[in-house]
């Protein structure tokens, strides 16, 4: 088997390919300029688009406006540009324009580091939002994860209609590893449902108990209205607060209620084991390091690595958790997820540990916060 | 084909008295005489009372955020490029939306901007925009007394605009203007002054006839399309784009030789800007691959490429790597006092039997571990080559990697000439005692 060389942001890239992304737009920024430069490198020849935006925002209207005409697209930034595109994300969840998000976490607040990593973003990502509606976020470990993750990206978004995000991390992005991927082998995945034939059609219009409505895109024969407005199925403006409300559900329902489709990966154990630790991205790594060494101690520990943050994965954490006494939740910043552990485990001993200084989670550190827990 | 393109089912709700209906129909009137079906316009508007034009229509509608129509417009048209896209705005979407309208202009694609321009922000309750005159009454009290206003097509023409006109709601020949606006191949800026009688000209004296007068003692370039020999930007961007070569996947590699240890490495590479480090890294990343190991590789470097430390971190394992951080590395290689002194610390935790591959010149804080000098300067290697030359010095001492893994690697790494001149670098090395 050849394996090859990359980091994360080109892994992103080439997923982005596979998955059949042929719109991205971006606005250069550390640590997330890797991928911009992949796309521009890949798209153009392949007769995609590549723009570079003027903003952050505009990158991702460039997006938005190319993915109502059907084309799947992507945009990548790091903290101060997903910042800004706060008020286009609330557009892509309101009026169901797929859309996927790579943040590349870098050390905030503000301009923070450009250089250093962190998860910081976990809760905005979830809450950057107005209106508080759900979206998806997937959390790559390593660069292999950067590939398979925004591949699944796609495939959310397009079935869901809604933005996806891929919560990468400096320490992925910009770090090379070998990987045994064949980046251009396609990866076709799940298409956005079209409406039914035999109605007319309405651009949010859903039959039963269907969640998400049909697609066509602006500029096919039928006449397709997409609005950032309070809409009814029509498309048209309302007031009316039946006609919103059923809207407003449907939407929250639409992403909570299929988790088996989307709560991904979580680790295996064989053995039930005495504690958990429950972590997400680079971090991940860093704990799998941990409880080896801990368990060659004679302690018989276990990691569950979540690469789907949100909607919480809640199966799974009380699940994989049910034996077990102890939880370690440990995050690259000062406490975010273990609010979403602690309301899901409200009887468990969860202990967090966090740190947000730019460097790595060391395995020596999780030893020893696992050792020392009382 | 149908006799208008206005949506049936709902008419122009505007106040009585308000200009925007009149643009309303006379952009029908253009698409009218246009030929043009339903399904091949899209309106894309902004928020505002012109974000009201595209429900107007029986066409495609987008209609997003305040300031950003231009944005979704460019995404959609490039998708699309045989679909006529319309974007409607006001004077307040022309402001906050300031950075998009200079990228549209700058851009030339084949899009029609309509700025309804009545001179405040008629939805909110009438405050100042940018083009509100600076003796004019408005809800922001002294605010717009302090503020030039922009003329419109000043400003799409000072970023490169193809195509810019000013005009009024209340001229005959609106209809034909927006036509001529929307067949012009690449991106055309109409400024269409209009009367807004719910806010603006509740304080402020404004009649078609003025609109008109001002419109008449603007000099012509400020009212009148001036063409200018732009080629169309969708067009330029898929011919530039057939001109491009495919895109190369990352560098793969096939194990071919047997991994000189079972052990599992951590390298750092200690050097200064220029030193070609980050591609060192690379190079012994790739040995390793061709030996069957799991590589990763950190870099960190300073925002000034040119100055500063140059740092490259790598490990080398038979088994899949989980932590990428490197406290305690078994090899350095230091060879640039920038990148030693940034990772000082590192020196202080370093294991006995941990192999130092330094350069004369390079000063060290006390170590334990073997210290190998390599005189590069002596051997007449250049400084940038110095990296690669310590790599090939590890390769003789066998532990780490051997010669024909770097060769492989070298061999996947560069071509032709850097090829040539990389591989003469081994025979260099191989003077040093």
């Amino acid at each position: 088997m050849s394996f090859c060389l990359m980091d994360g942001n080109e892994a992103v890239a080439w997923g982005a390919w596979a998955a059949g992304c042929r719109f991205f737009a971006g606005y250069p920024i550390t640590p997330a300029t890797g991928i911009l430069n992949a796309m521009l490198a890949i798209l153009p020849p392949a007769g995609g688009i590549c723009l570079q935006g003027e903003d952050e925002i505009a990158s991702m209207g460039y997006c938005l406006g190319a993915s109502v005409a059907g084309m799947k697209v992507m945009t990548a930034t790091s903290g101060p540009g997903i910042s800004l595109c706060s008020e286009q994300i609330s557009f892509a969840v309101g009026s169901e324009i797929p859309i996927v998000i790579v943040d590349v976490q870098r050390l905030g607040p503000s301009t923070g580091s450009a250089t250093r990593g962190a998860d910081g973003d976990i809760q905005f990502l979830r809450w950057g939002n107005s209106g508080g509606l759900p979206v998806f976020v997937l959390a790559p470990t390593d660069v292999k994860d950067c590939f398979e993750l925004t591949v699944e990206a796609f495939n959310l978004s397009e079935a869901f209609r809604c933005p996806v995000f891929v919560a990468s991390n400096k320490e992925i992005a910009m770090t090379k590893e070998s990987v045994a991927i064949d980046v251009r082998q396609p990866r076709p995945g799940r298409e956005r449902p079209a409406p039914r034939p035999d109605l007319p059609y309405l651009p949010f219009g859903v039959n039963g108990d269907q969640k998400v409505p049909g697609f066509l895109p602006i500029g096919g024969r039928t006449i397709v209205r997409q609005t950032s407005s309070t809409h009814g199925p029509d498309g048209y403006i309302t007031t009316n607060p039946e006609e919103i409300a059923l809207v407003q559900q449907r939407l929250l329902e639409k992403l909570q209620g299929a988790p088996e489709f989307f709560s991904l990966y979580p680790e295996k154990t064989n053995a039930p084991p005495d504690f958990i630790i429950l972590t997400y991205g680079v971090t991940s790594r860093a704990a799998r390091a941990a409880v080896k060494l801990l368990n060659q101690e004679g302690r018989n520990g276990a990691v569950l690595a979540l690469k789907t943050l949100w909607p919480v994965p809640e199966e799974i954490i009380l699940t994989q958790t049910r034996h077990v006494q102890q939880v370690f939740v440990i995050e690259m910043n000062l406490g975010q997820y273990i609010n979403e552990i602690q309301r899901v485990l409200p009887h468990k001993q969860v202990h967090f540990h966090g740190r947000m200084d730019g460097t790595l989670i060391t395995p020596l550190e999780i030893m020893e916060v696992v050792r020392h827990a009382r | 084909m149908p006799d208008s393109l206005l949506n049936q089912s709902r008419p122009p709700v505007f106040c009585p008295g308000c200009s925007h209906e009149r643009v309303v129909l006379a952009l029908n009137s253009a698409l009218m005489n246009m030929g043009l079906a339903a399904h091949q316009v899209a309106i894309v508007s902004d928020i505002g009372c012109s974000g009201l034009f595209d429900t107007f229509f029986n066409t495609h509608a987008l209609h997003g955020l305040h300031g950003r129509a231009l944005t979704y417009a460019a995404g959609l048209k490039l998708a699309c490029p045989d679909l006529t896209v319309i974007v409607t705005m006001g004077d307040g979407g022309l402001g906050i939306g300031g950075a998009h309208l200079l990228s549209a202009c700058r851009r030339n694609l084949d899009v029609t901007l309509l700025v309804l321009n009545n001179f405040n922000y008629g939805m909110t309750g009438g405050q100042f925009s940018a083009t509100t005159p600076v003796d004019a009454a408005v809800e922001s009290g002294f605010l717009n007394r302090l503020e030039t206003p922009v003329d419109v097509c000043r400003l799409a023409q000072a970023a490169g605009a193809a195509y810019t006109a000013a005009c009024s709601s209340f001229q005959k020949n609106l209809p034909q203007e927006i036509e001529q606006a929307l067949r012009f191949e690449g991106f055309a800026v109409l400024d269409i002054r209009g009367i807004c009688p719910g806010r603006y000209t509740k304080k402020n004296k404004l009649s078609p006839k003025m609109i008109e007068k001002e419109l008449a003692h603007q000099p012509l370039e400020q009212t009148h399309h001036l063409p200018i020999n732009r080629k169309e930007y969708g067009r330029r961007y898929r011919e530039q784009s057939a001109l491009q070569k495919p895109a190369q996947p990352p560098v793969s590699m096939l194990p071919q030789h047997p991994a000189p240890s079972n052990a599992r490495w951590e390298i750092m590479i200690l050097g200064d800007a220029g030193q070609r480090v980050q591609t060192a890294g690379e190079i012994l990343c790739l040995a390793g691959m061709s030996a069957g190991l799991r590589v990763t590789q950190k870099n960190d470097y300073h925002i000034t490429v040119l100055r500063g430390p140059s740092i490259s971190e790598i490990i080398l394992s038979p088994d899949e790597i989980d932590f990428t951080g490197i406290t305690k590395p078994g090899v350095i290689l230091a060879i640039g006092q920038a990148g030693v002194n940034t990772r000082q610390k590192v020196f202080r935790q370093l294991d006995p039997q941990a192999m130092i591959i330094q350069t004369p010149g390079v000063d060290l804080p006390t170590v334990s571990g073997s210290i190998h000098l390599a005189d590069f300067k002596d051997l007449g290697i250049k400084r940038e080559d110095w990296s690669l030359a310590a790599l090939m010095v590890l390769a003789r001492l066998g532990t780490v990697l051997h010669k024909d893994m770097l060769r492989s690697a070298i061999q996947a790494r560069f071509k032709s000439t850097a090829l040539e001149s990389a591989l003469a670098l081994f025979e260099k090395v191989e003077i040093l005692k």
